[in-house]
């Protein structure tokens, strides 16, 4: 599988000030399943989390995770950036399936 | 021979009562040390720098909120370099690891973690001159995140 998701919700404040200190949140829809479930007819139910999520904006990487089974389902991320120039603020994950996500949202920056 | 029979039978019903309870503190403890010397190099973290906010108390050890703060400037010169988050009694020790830069701005980073019942959590920040500092906590967690089973 390769189809890119876009299930999840980011927020950035839409207006900047350059060299202002901006507050970047994320919220995915995900199990993030920890292989140490078993459904009801007792199948161990593999795991499938996000493992890695990158930031980036103005070129530059600004944060990259490596998430593990200590992940809560539905992962919340809330981190900080510094408003250097107008664009998008780009985020992508992808979990074991090899499913890809992708998310952007736009700032101005003046 | 009947009533020691009976009584033993009453004592194997006692500590498979008390089991629920126990099996939450029996979750085997693993040792830290390799996985944080893995991220943070052979010179052991020194407190401080870094801060961990989690609640004391957490009901619900599905979805816990974590910050990280350290404190840097967040310059150039000087900035984190990564940030990790241990649970020593999870199935799998570590959490997260963010990979922060100049550009991050701030040193902070939330989120939602796990954590498999009453735990220590060790967060290390690594920084760019290569120092890493630690901080630790202890979570009490009044229903553990879900594991049916401990495969470990």
């Amino acid at each position: 599988m390769s189809d890119t998701v876009t299930l999840g919700r980011l927020r950035v404040p839409p207006r900047a000030q350059r060299g202002e200190v901006i507050e970047v949140r994320l919220l995915l829809q995900h199990p993030m399943e920890n292989g140490f479930r078993r459904d009801t007819l007792g199948r161990s139910v593999p795991r499938n989390i996000i493992h890695r999520l990158v930031a980036r904006y103005d070129g530059r990487e600004v944060l990259r995770a490596e998430l593990g089974t200590g992940m809560a389902a539905n992962p919340y991320f809330a981190f900080f950036t510094r408003a250097t120039a107008s664009g998008e603020v780009v985020i992508e994950w992808e979990d074991d399936l090899g499913v890809k996500g992708r998310l952007t949202a736009p700032i101005e920056v003046s | 021979m009947k009533r020691r029979h009976f009584l033993q039978l009453g004592g194997v019903g006692i500590s498979a009562a008390a089991l629920p309870l126990r099996a939450q503190q029996l979750m085997p403890m693993q040792d830290l040390q390799p996985l944080i010397r893995s991220v943070a190099g052979d010179v052991p973290p020194k407190p401080g720098r870094v801060h961990i906010g989690l609640p004391q108390l957490a009901e619900n050890g599905n979805s816990v909120p974590l910050e990280l703060t350290v404190d840097s400037p967040m310059t150039e010169a000087d900035h984190v370099r990564s940030l990790h988050v241990f649970g020593e009694r999870n199935p799998r020790p570590l959490i997260a690891s963010f990979h922060l830069g100049p550009h991050a701005g701030r040193a902070k980073v939330t989120t939602r973690i796990r954590l498999a019942g009453s735990q220590r959590v060790v967060a290390i920040a690594v920084l760019s001159d290569g120092s890493a500092w630690s901080d630790e906590t202890e979570v009490i967690v009044t229903s553990a995140a879900c594991l049916d089973e401990m495969s470990i």
